[in-house]
Parts: structure tokens; C-alpha cells; sequence
């Protein structure tokens, strides 16, 4: 569900790159509220290609490179994330948490758990273009012992989409896992194995299985462990990306508006990567859990050019 | 009888891989009953005399050869004609009921195919299996190959001509400890799985080189010789040694059933693939025949026709 609406009176994207243009060259001309309105609003992902296209075109220079001379702070993270693709924009965070300082086995996590096979392609694609290695390489080369195995499975993956689901494999492996959790061997290759390779729809079928023999969800089961338990915590978050998204995203994104401070990193993230997914869906959960909509939270806790962009991209309530 | 029978011709096209089937009807189907008779009691391997009841019955072996030998072209058509994904999928798929000793046809395909190849391969897999690839994998291997297996066809290598030297030193080095430590335990160890699966083609032929100058030795030959890790890294920095060796394999006349179906395969899926030029200098290299010679002499019929047509569109 798309929280965009593309409004009757779109200007082309020609008309875009010359608005733009003038912006960038003239200070006069210059305003965060042009840039939101050229870039974000009413445009969807096809759109926002055409003009970085067109901007290419006419003016010779990369339309992201242009905003980050222009831009600075919270926005502009904003802005960058927004504009790419969705594969480059993934692509862009993964490469990001696996920089030192900027290290986030969460993030690689989220994106190669709450992505289609697809997206996930696409991402390992640009990845290629823009860093000239691959995702897993990446990957491999730095995070160590579970947390490879973990994140080098998940990010490889090409899972099957189809709806089909195997019951008595499904009963079969809620029991294998069920075993190795009862003894606390949280990062036993099998359930990595399962995590990685099944079809979601499985997924799901075999945790439900696993509700229905031992009377509580996998989650909970999962708390019986060690708090510090920083793998622990990290294969929680990927039953959850792989089973109740939204409900992992209502999480960060709490975490993310309560901390002291805000969490803008994983604000915007969030915020970026779902409008045009299921930030609806996400914000109809953050509300029944929190009891105040998203859209006050975030006004609640940011300011400035920063709010706007990410009010706008909340969209307007439907009717 | 109008003329006598060539016992030598009849035989000698339906010997050998494919069959000559020009020669066939030329003798055989212009052949008189005494001459089959005569045929039949000179081919002991194939018929066997009744002497009580005076008639030469047919071994099922004669059905059998007949069959796989006169197939080889069907085969080669069907798989030539197949997308190359679909291909490589049921390649997998196959391998993957054989067992254990069809596991080097998956590091086949996953090492030696371009990564939008490989990728293409899963997807037909989804199309063809309604499943993933490395889930079937996983879940039908069991032993130590697993990780290797699992590595190898999720993998989506770079394929730019960038590299990081330092890096493939190091991991050269990595590689080395843990072949000499891990030894055949080499092929679970993760950091080898990591090196293999994930990095592209070109960083591997310059970890290649830093291995060899490092140890001193060969890094290929440096794991037992029939291990799964030797076969992947054959076929990641010499794909055309690797094919060369199979193609050898697959024509000398003692191989077995499955080994002589990888002739078709080979031609098939690297004519397609672009690098039979390669394969076939190779072969010369290696093995001392020109590789349209060795085809000529062995193969027979429209088979042989057919691998010579694929291997001269590649030059």
C-alpha cells in the first residue's frame, strides 16, 4: 500500500532538472521546500529515474552528487536515500553497516530479510555497479563467526515466492528447531539453514506449527535466553523481518523516536525505504500499539526541513 | 545373394558412441535374411544361440546399447535446444538425486557459468521446481559438502576488473592455513567457504598467484586431488583445463555410462557458453590431439556430425 499520490498536474521531469538546476546555481532561487516538492511528493520511484536521467542529459553532472554540495544534516540523508533506486538505495545501506564505524549487523539483516527475492536482486545488482564487489563478499569479509554465517546466508538468498506450503515439512522443522532452541544452540546450521533458504511462506507455516505444539510463540521462546546475547537478539529481529515485518519496523522505529536524541539514522531509513511499500501498514500498527499516530511521534520529535520530508512521505490520511 | 555381407561395417557402426546411421541402412537395411542370420551368430555379445530350438535370441544388452547409442543425438538436440537456464537447472536437479558422486556437476554450474548465468539457473529453478535452488540443496545434502554446495550456487560474484590486491593476499594467506591445518576437514571450514563463494573470478586468479608464490607450491593439486574444493577451484581460474579433463575422461573407452554422457554435456553448454575455442586448444595442449581429431575417430554418425558442427561454430 503506497502512501504517494502522483497529483493530475505532475510538471515533466525536463521541467524538473531545469527547476533544479536554477536552484543549485542561483541561492535566491535556492529553498529546501522546492527540493522536497520536485523530489519526493508526487513522485514515484520511475519518475524520480526520469529526471536524475534528465538531469544527466542537459546538465552533464549526476543529480546526487549536485545535492550533496547543496544539502547538509538530517535532511539530506533524507534526501540521498530517497532519491536512488530502491536496489541502490539498499545497496548504499548494506555497503554502509559494513563500514567500522558505521557497522549495523541489524541493517544487513533488515535488508535481506524484508525485501522481495526481487528487490533483493536488484540490490546485489547495484551493489556490483556502485562498489565494484559483491554483497556477500562485503559481507563475508566483515562480520565474523555467527553473524557471517547468519548474514552471508540471509544476503545470498533467492527465495521461491510461491504461497505453497509443505505441512509436514513444516512440522519437521518446527521440531528440529524446537530442539536445538530447548538446548540453547541459537546459531545451529540448521536453523540458519531454515531461516535462509525457505520461501516465507514456509516460514510462517512452520512457526505457526511451532505455536501449535509448545504453546507460545517462537519469539518468546527466544527471550528464555541470554539478554547480552547480542546473536540471540539478531536472530530474534530476523524471525521477525521474515514473519511480521511491520511489527519489526513499529519496534525500530519506537526505539528509534524514544531514544534521547532520536535515532534519525534508522528514522529515516525506515521512513525512505517503506512509503512506497507498506509504511501505511506500518503506521496503522505504530498507532494500535502506541496508542498516538506515527505521523505525532515524528512531529513530536523533529524539526525543521527534516519533519517536512518525513510527514510528507507518511502521506495524507486516506478517507 | 547378391552381395556378400559386411559383417566388419555393420558391427563397427554400432560400436562406439553414436551410430553410423548412414552405414546401417546401407548394409543392414539392404541386407538378405541369410545375412542377418550370419550377422547375428558373429555378434556373440549381442545374441545368444538357441541351439535347441535353432534360433539366435536377442540379449537385452543389444536393445540396451542400441537404445543409448542411437539417443545420444536425440539428446544432444533436446539439451541444445533447451534455454540455457533450464539447462543448468535440471543439470542440479539431477545431481541432486544421483547423490554424492553427481555433487561436482553443481560446483560444474555454479563455478564455471557468469554470474547472470548462474543467477538465470535459480530462477528457471523456481520456474521449473516451484523451490529455490540452495533450499533443495541444503535440504537434501547432508554431509560436509553442504556449506560448499549452498556457498557456491547462492553466489552472485562481481565481475568488473577491479581488485583489491591486499586483500587477495591475505586471503591467500587465510586459505593457505586453512588447507594445511583443516587438511580434508579443509572443505567445512568457513573461511574457505567464504573465499570460494563469494569472491569474483579475478580476485581469485590473484589470490592464485599469491598462494603459489607464498607455498611454493600449486594450490590447485594442493587438496586431495578428487575433493569437491580442487573441482571449484578448477573450475573458477581454468574452466578450460577442467572441461579438457572431462572431455578426456568422457571419450576414453573404458569410462562408464554417466562418465560418457558428459561429452554431450560439455559441448552443449560451452559451445553456448562461448569458450570452446579454449577447451579445444587446451585439449590439444594436454592431451596431444587435435580435439575435432579425437571426435572424428571416436564418435559416429549424426552425434559426431552434430558435436563437430557446435565445435566449429566456435571458431
Amino acid at each position: 500500500m503506497a502512501t504517494l499520490k502522483v497529483s493530475s498536474s505532475v510538471p515533466s521531469p525536463p521541467e524538473d532538472a531545469e527547476q533544479l538546476k536554477s536552484a543549485f546555481d542561483d541561492p535566491a532561487c535556492f529553498s529546501t521546500d522546492l527540493i522536497v516538492s520536485v523530489l519526493d511528493l508526487e513522485h514515484f520511484a520511475e519518475q524520480r529515474k526520469l529526471i536524475r536521467q534528465t538531469y544527466h542529459e542537459s546538465f552533464g553532472e549526476d543529480l546526487l552528487k549536485s545535492l550533496e554540495k547543496e544539502l547538509t544534516s538530517d535532511f539530506e540523508r533524507a534526501i540521498l536515500l530517497w532519491t536512488p533506486e530502491p536496489g541502490e538505495h539498499d545497496a548504499l545501506l548494506v555497503n554502509e553497516a559494513t563500514k567500522r564505524l558505521t557497522s549495523s549487523n541489524q541493517v544487513v539483516m533488515e535488508v535481506a530479510c524484508t525485501r522481495t527475492s526481487t528487490q533483493l536482486l536488484h540490490a546485489r545488482q547495484a551493489y556490483h555497479a556502485r562498489f565494484k564487489k559483491s554483497i556477500e563478499e562485503d559481507v563475508a569479509h566483515h562480520t565474523t563467526g555467527d553473524f557471517k554465517k547468519l548474514l552471508v546466508s540471509l544476503v545470498s538468498s533467492y527465495r521461491y515466492e510461491g504461497e505453497e506450503v509443505n505441512m509436514t515439512l513444516a512440522k519437521q522443522e518446527a521440531k528440529l528447531i524446537h530442539e536445538k532452541i530447548k538446548d540453547k544452540h541459537y546459531n545451529d546450521e540448521d536453523i540458519i539453514r531454515i531461516l535462509s533458504t525457505r520461501r516465507k511462506s514456509q516460514i510462517n507455516a512452520t512457526f505457526n506449527r511451532y505455536q501449535d505444539n509448545h504453546g507460545e510463540e517462537i519469539l518468546k521462546s527466544l527471550e528464555e535466553g541470554d539478554e547480552d546475547d547480542k546473536f540471540l537478539g539478531l536472530l530474534r529481529s530476523t524471525i521477525q523481518c521474515l514473519t511480521r515485518p511491520e511489527l519489526y519496523f513499529v519496534d525500530v522505529l519506537r526505539s528509534a523516536i524514544n531514544k534521547t536524541g532520536t535515532d534519525e539514522g534508522a528514522l529515516t531509513r525506515i521512513v525512505t525505504t517503506r512509503a512506497e511499500i507498506d509504511l501505511k501498514v506500518i503506521g496503522q500498527e505504530y498507532q494500535r500499539r502506541n496508542s498516538i499516530p506515527l505521523e505525532k511521534a515524528i512531529t513530536k520529535d523533529t524539526r525543521g526541513d527534516y519533519e517536512k520530508m518525513l510527514i510528507a512521505l507518511l502521506g495524507e490520511d486516506d478517507a | 545373394m547378391a552381395h556378400t555381407l559386411d559383417l566388419e561395417g555393420i558391427t563397427k557402426a554400432i560400436s562406439g558412441m553414436g551410430v553410423e546411421e548412414g552405414a546401417l541402412i546401407s548394409t543392414l537395411g539392404n541386407s538378405h535374411k541369410d545375412h542377418r542370420k550370419l550377422f547375428r551368430r558373429a555378434s556373440k555379445s549381442f545374441f545368444v544361440e538357441d541351439e535347441e530350438r535353432a534360433f539366435e535370441k536377442c540379449h537385452d544388452h543389444f536393445v540396451k546399447h542400441l537404445k543409448i547409442e542411437f539417443s545420444r543425438f536425440t539428446n544432444a538436440v533436446v539439451m541444445w535446444s533447451m534455454h540455457p537456464w533450464e539447462r543448468d537447472a535440471r543439470l542440479v536437479k539431477k545431481a541432486l538425486k544421483k547423490g554424492d558422486e553427481a555433487y561436482n556437476l553443481i560446483v560444474e554450474v555454479s563455478c564455471t557459468r557468469s554470474s547472470e548465468d548462474l543467477l538465470g539457473a535459480r530462477k528457471a529453478y523456481h520456474s521449473l521446481f516451484d523451490q529455490s535452488m540452495e533450499e533443495d540443496i541444503a535440504s537434501h545434502v547432508h554431509g560436509s559438502q553442504r556449506k560448499l554446495l549452498v556457498g557456491l550456487v547462492s553466489a552472485y560474484r562481481y565481475e568488473g576488473k577491479e581488485v583489491k590486491e591486499s586483500s587477495a593476499k591475505s586471503d591467500a594467506k587465510i586459505l593457505a592455513e586453512a588447507v594445511a591445518s583443516s587438511g580434508e576437514g579443509a572443505i567445512e571450514n568457513d573461511e574457505v567457504v567464504r573465499i570460494l563463494s563469494t569472491r569474483s573470478k579475478l580476485h581469485l586468479e590473484h589470490l592464485y598467484k599469491h598462494f603459489n608464490q607464498i607455498q611454493g607450491s600449486d594450490l590447485l593439486g594442493g587438496v586431495s586431488e578428487s575433493s569437491l574444493i580442487n573441482e571449484a577451484l578448477l573450475c573458477l581460474l581454468k574452466p578450460s583445463v577442467y572441461f579438457s579433463k572431462i572431455l578426456n575422461a568422457s571419450l576414453n573407452k573404458d569410462a562408464d555410462k554417466g562418465t560418457k554422457k558428459w561429452l554431450t554435456r560439455v559441448f552443449v553448454t560451452r559451445a553456448d557458453h562461448g569458450d570452446m575455442k579454449e577447451i579445444a586448444e587446451e585439449y590439444n595442449q594436454l592431451y596431444g590431439e587435435p580435439l575435432a581429431q579425437t571426435i572424428q575417430e571416436k564418435i559416429k554418425g549424426n552425434y559426431r556430425d552434430f558435436l563437430l558442427t557446435l565445435l566449429s561454430k566456435s571458431n
